[in-house]
């Protein structure tokens, strides 16, 4: 019952910790899978983390600070956009400094604001997301295995939780199952085709900078409305670098971006739990390594160890309409 | 593939345009210094005194020039081959233990002039097997160079974590770092040099490795420009399937610019640990590698562009800190911004003005206009 109790727990976290990997993955997953790379997602989140926080505090609305911190991000994407797409300039260049710009100008700015060493003050709770219980929640809690895993694990968690994995389908409806969604594909593996159908590359590619913005915007909301009371310097802590990590494990595709996030927030959780733990048989496993683990194991699966990640085709070539 | 503008004379495409990119970025941050509610010129003044006006500042800012040097030149050597090495920072890092075993090992038997050679090839070699595995994963097994190079910086951060908690710390001390090196690990400072200008170098740890940064910038210039090697980087660079139909080895090429590569963002450590803080502490490199990727770009992966570069991020760094002093509301994370600025304008948005500048200055020699016309477009 315990050892039931733990893995409730740990599972919870996981949860927890993997909300915005999701999201930040999800919105990679429809620039990258446009041809745009974007290693940027880390700056647009803390951007993002950052106008939420401010937004919030300022309004008091916790709406306020979601649309804030989507409207920042979608910015910051079409930035990106603009130097990638219409000035075919290094899309890495301009996701570097994206996140360059973003962690300096959210100290600058926050400490200008608010006085705090950086911080946001502190949100009440209006001004955060609460969390949502499900019906009968409480009554089903003492029923043996089934009410810890209803009340303990699907229970009780913000709205951008529930979102955020309601938002794998969708991208995956969106991506698959919609006019927009193989145009969207087509023009990461093949530009020259889509143009030549009569469909505009460069429109197309904004629209997927777009989507991206809004779900980067919505993983930094979740950050500093959801899991914590306001913005903190350098809140993303490398988030939005394991997102991408997790997107290429996921070999860019919906449904084992979930996996991979879970599998990376698990670890994270775990390392957290069973920081100098001594395990059976191995002792010790020094928690660095826990912390390195998701992206030794990208470079791994880079490496075409496990399985081959093969990136869209078009990726990262800016689209030259005539030569 | 044709060439999408007219070609500009040379003052134009190695002066204006970066200075006219480098203009825009520092207008921007001046904006951001407005929005903070501080007057830009004030800032401007402080900074430019902050970083030149004394002896001593001028020895910071050399001192915070010479690791942008190498990781400039190490971002540089790859640009040459069409490598993007973000992985700058992890190389720097891991360079690091090469000084430091360098100097745990021979500090109390060697003078430092014997040391220092030992802790180049040590800063080298870590740096350059930091690389390697990047360089051989995207040679070998088409694995892409950034996101590798981005892994490893990481992977990096939680090995040093770890070495330094578990193997460098002195028995019993709490804070994450070695020992403090004697004598021998500790390299002298550059005050003869600056004395020939009639400046006193002060507190400040401008040191040898100094001259170290500027014989590597001329080293690589000779090896792209005047090797063989750097002949077949430089094609791989332009163009791959040229290389290959050439008969350059492609996985080679890549694996040894990669080194290269790696081997002179390692040297940087030399600078920090040996240089001023005669010990390993955790995060000595402090963005350095990421900043390396803008000196890259801003010197055009030129030696002679990049310690121009270099320089100014030097001033960026020394000067934000006289700001920071002066004018508090403003951190040293304004550096932040004009870096990512810097990038943003000189890197990503290059070819921004590049259409206005070719028209106003085609426009008006018509000695340029003549050379266009033979050569352009």
């Amino acid at each position: 019952m315990e050892f039931f109790q733990v893995f409730i727990e740990l599972a919870q976290s996981t949860v927890r910790v993997s909300t915005p990997l999701i999201l930040a993955a999800l919105a990679g997953l429809f620039t990258e899978r446009a041809g745009v790379f974007d290693i940027g997602l880390e700056g647009k989140m803390l951007g993002a983390a950052f106008a939420a926080g401010s937004v919030a505090y300022i309004t008091q609305s916790v709406y306020m600070g979601l649309l804030a911190a989507v409207l920042v991000s979608v910015l910051l994407s079409l930035v990106h956009g603009y130097a990638s797409i219409t000035q075919r300039g290094s899309q890495i260049g301009s996701g570097v400094a994206i996140n360059f710009v973003v962690a300096g100008s959210t100290v600058i700015l926050g400490e200008a604001w608010f006085r705090q060493g950086g911080r946001t003050p502190a949100l009440s709770a209006d001004g955060r997301f609460g969390t949502i219980k499900l019906p009968f929640a409480d009554a089903l809690r003492e029923v043996p295995f089934l009410g810890p895993f209803y009340s303990g694990l699907l229970s009780g968690h913000s709205p951008l939780t529930y979102l955020a994995f309601l938002m794998v389908p969708v991208s995956w409806w969106i991506l698959y199952r919609t006019r927009f969604g193989l145009r969207l594909r087509a023009v990461g593996e093949n530009p020259g085709a889509v143009d030549t159908a009569g469909i505009s590359v460069i429109w197309l590619r904004y629209r997927a900078v777009i989507c991206c913005g809004i779900l980067c915007g919505v993983a930094g909301a979740y950050l500093s409305l959801a899991a914590n009371a306001g913005f903190t310097k350098g809140m993303t802590a490398g988030k939005g670098y394991i997102a991408l990590a997790a997107l290429i494990f996921a070999k860019w595709r919906p449904k084992n971006i979930l996996f991979a996030c879970l599998l990376f927030g698990f670890l994270d959780a775990f390392a957290i739990r069973y920081q100098g733990y001594a395990f059976p048989l191995i002792g010790k496993v020094p928690v660095q390594l826990m912390q390195a683990l998701p992206y030794i194991l990208t470079v791994i699966l880079l490496a075409g160890f496990i399985g081959k990640a093969i990136p869209p085709k078009a990726g990262g070539v800016p689209y030259v309409k005539e030569r | 593939m044709s060439v999408p503008h007219a070609k500009l004379p040379a003052w134009a495409e190695y002066g204006l345009i970066p200075l006219v990119n480098l203009a825009v970025a520092f207008l921007i941050s001046g904006l951001v210094v407005l929005i903070v509610g501080e007057s830009p010129l004030e800032a401007a003044y402080h900074m430019i005194n902050g970083a030149f006006g004394r002896g001593e500042y001028i020895g910071f800012t050399l001192y915070y020039t010479t690791p942008f040097i190498f990781t400039g030149l190490a971002g540089a050597v790859a640009f040459h081959c069409g490598l993007f090495n973000i992985g700058g920072e992890g190389q720097a890092y891991v360079g690091g233990i090469g000084v430091a075993l360098a100097c745990l090992a021979f500090d109390r038997t060697l003078p430092w002039y014997l040391v220092f050679p030992i802790a180049i090839a040590g800063a080298a070699f870590f740096g350059a097997l930091w690389a390697l595995i990047p360089g051989w994963l995207q040679a070998r097994r088409g694995s892409h160079i950034v996101i590798t190079t981005i892994m490893f910086n990481f992977i990096a951060a939680s090995l040093m974590n770890y070495l330094l908690n578990k193997v460098f710390k002195p028995l019993g001390s709490m804070s994450l770092e070695t020992r403090t090196f004697d004598t021998g690990g500790q390299l002298p400072k550059l005050d003869w040099l600056m004395s020939i200008f009639g400046l006193s170098v002060g507190s400040a740890p401008f040191n040898i490795s100094f001259l170290l940064a500027l014989l590597a910038a001329f080293g690589v210039w000779v090896l792209i420009w005047r090797t063989k090697l750097g002949y077949e980087m430089r094609t791989m660079g332009h163009s791959p399937a040229a290389a290959r139909y050439a008969g350059i080895k492609e996985s080679r090429i890549i694996i040894i610019t990669m080194m290269i590569s790696g081997g002179l963002a390692g040297m940087m450590a030399l600078n920090p640990i040996m240089g001023e803080q005669f010990r390993m502490q955790l995060d000595f490199v402090q963005g350095a590698g990421f900043v390396g990727i803008a000196v890259a770009l801003m010197g055009r992966s030129h030696p002679a562009g990049i310690i121009p570069a270099a320089l100014l991020f030097g001033m960026l760094y020394q000067g934000g800190a006289e700001i920071s002093f002066e004018m508090p509301s403003i951190s040293r994370d304004m550096i932040v911004i004009i870096q990512g600025l810097v990038i943003l304008f000189a890197g990503a948005l290059e070819h921004m003005f590049r259409p206005a500048i070719t028209r106003i200055v085609l426009g008006l020699s018509p000695k340029a206009r003549d050379v266009a016309a033979t050569k352009g477009a």
